[in-house]
């Protein structure tokens, strides 16, 4: 197919009878698990989503990504295992317990509790020039947590951002919504593409984008 | 920058701009004790919370040039070491501070609102005897202070307005924080119910902990506890609600269904607090159900409505 290649380490294997997108790692969520390959569920992932759904991440693997809004490790869990260095921003104390324990058998993932909208209260332990910026946060002012950390990313490095369009406004229209997020996020990038993620996550648009 | 005089006690670069580590003892000898080295994690743990700066830099590359580590994993481990156990610290005191705060926070609130509006209705009543034209209440009180007083007594009683403006304004700044806190305790319940019911419930029931812990029926007349009593010894039928009678499900439901719409608002408030205590993380169902079934019990009363004529017309 001419689909995007998928970075090194994620493959499609059969799981459980059906071929599932998967990295090789420790079980984290009770997720299904085969030949040491652990099934990344697309429904409960955005970037997961993102991969199925045939976005050009740009992702090779092994790459340094910074991570935002890591909530219990679902998903960073799944970078870590094709990435290099991956740090792990979460703000809310409880769903970090858990990230903790996601963190705990990889050794290049790194746990952070801190506000991804404060970048200065990370910026002495996240390194500069990182691969890739992952962004899943369910705050309001989802573009302007992305501008904000636009100074961590690598010249030729991706955002790749999942926006929710609830977050911001639960009455608006969700490409009104869209719409005004995108015209923000363009004072520090250039957008590559946007897909809306609806098959796997409702009212979510994907953006993958690169520094201006 | 200060990389060639990076001994241990040069000018201590603590406020902002430097990495984690640039304030940190190398790698130790090999003699070093086990407790020398929790104490380093612990430094490092330290800075990697409270450290600051307002651009990233090539850290792993600066790190081993100061001798930090011997090299790229070598720091990545230590880093690893320090970002772990920050983490676990934070979390740790974050968990057990968080809803204490809350419970402060909103009681805090409550005493500083109904002793702004006793000091309020006091100069607005002692200003009415010095001025023209005196409104009443906290606003009142803010005209009043924004005057010139031109004598002992007046300057006595504007000052005391003054006050009161000063103590509301106290009020609307642990609104603010409350707003901002309790999505962060408990994301579930402070978007069902809104951060301030949130934060009332959470106190009633002395914490996050014991109200995920409560059942439903007790979430429901949380509040209305006198009530509870006068019908436990017989003297009053059952309380429908307590303090969620302030949410928009409850009061903005007409009188015969409110029962219901309580039972029903209760119920989720119950699974919120547990989801945000048990799992911390928002699930997105419970907010769906409960506007599913509030449209329900609403329905009942636009499907009576035909039947009666000139029905909810004050």
């Amino acid at each position: 197919m001419s689909e995007p290649a998928l970075p090194d380490g994620v493959e499609r294997r059969e799981i459980d009878g059906e071929r599932r997108l998967a990295t090789r790692g420790e079980p984290v969520y009770g997720e299904p698990t085969a030949d040491g390959w652990r099934a990344w569920d697309p429904g409960r992932s955005k970037l997961g989503g993102m991969l199925e759904l045939g976005l050009e991440t740009g992702l090779t693997g092994a790459e340094t990504v910074l991570y935002l809004g890591a909530a219990s490790g679902t998903t960073v869990s799944h970078v870590a295992d094709f990435a290099g260095p991956t740090y792990a921003v979460e703000f809310a104390p409880r769903p970090a317990r858990d990230l903790l324990d996601a963190a705990a058998s990889r050794e290049r993932l790194f746990p952070l509790l801190k506000d991804a909208r404060k970048p200065e209260t990370y910026a002495h332990v996240v390194e500069a020039d990182v691969d890739a910026v992952v962004q899943d946060v369910a705050t309001r002012g989802q573009a302007e947590v992305a501008v904000r950390n636009a100074r961590f990313l690598a010249d030729d490095g991706r955002l790749l951002l999942a926006i929710k369009a609830r977050s911001e406004d639960v009455t608006a229209e969700p490409d009104a919504v869209f719409e005004g997020a995108v015209d923000r996020l363009r004072e520090a990038y250039e957008i590559l593409e946007t897909r809306r993620l609806d098959r796997y996550h409702e009212d979510h648009l994907g953006v993958v984008a690169t520094p201006r | 920058m200060s990389d060639t005089d990076a001994g241990p006690d040069g000018s201590a670069a603590s406020d902002g701009g430097d990495g984690w580590f640039e304030t940190l003892p190398t790698d130790g000898p090999d003699d070093e004790t086990e407790s020398d080295e929790d104490a380093a994690l612990g430094a490092a743990a330290a800075r990697v919370r409270d450290g600051t700066a307002e651009s990233p830099a090539d850290w792993p590359e600066r790190a081993v040039e100061a001798g930090f580590a011997a090299d790229e994993a070598a720091y990545y481990d230590r880093l690893k070491a320090a970002t772990t156990r920050a983490t676990r610290e934070a979390v740790r005191e974050r968990e057990r501070a968080d809803d204490a705060q809350l419970i402060h926070a909103v009681r805090a609130m409550d005493d500083a609102e109904r002793v702004a509006n006793e000091l309020a209705e006091r100069a607005v009543e002692w200003a009415g005897t010095l001025f023209d034209e005196v409104d009443s209440g906290i606003e009142g009180a803010r005209a009043i202070a924004a005057r010139d007083p031109e004598s002992d007594v007046e300057r006595r009683a504007v000052s005391l307005a003054a006050r009161a403006a000063k103590l509301d304004d106290e009020r609307a700044a642990l609104a603010e924080t409350i707003a901002r806190v309790a999505p962060a305790v408990a994301p579930n319940l402070a978007e069902m119910a809104g951060p301030e019911l949130a934060a009332r419930l959470i106190a009633l029931a002395g914490g996050l902990e014991p109200l995920a812990k409560k059942p439903s029926g007790t979430v429901q007349v949380l509040g209305a506890e006198d009530a509870l009593f006068a019908h436990l010894s017989g003297r009053a039928p059952s309380p429908k609600h307590g303090i969620i009678y302030t949410h928009e499900y409850v009061r903005g439901t007409r009188p015969e269904d409110r029962g219901s719409a309580a039972r029903a608002l209760a119920g989720k408030l119950a699974l919120a607090a547990r989801a945000d205590h048990y799992a911390g993380e928002r699930r997105a169902r419970l907010h769906d159900d409960l506007r599913e079934r509030m449209a329900t019990i609403r329905a009942r009363a636009d499907a009576d409505e035909p039947g009666v004529a000139g029905a909810d017309d004050e």
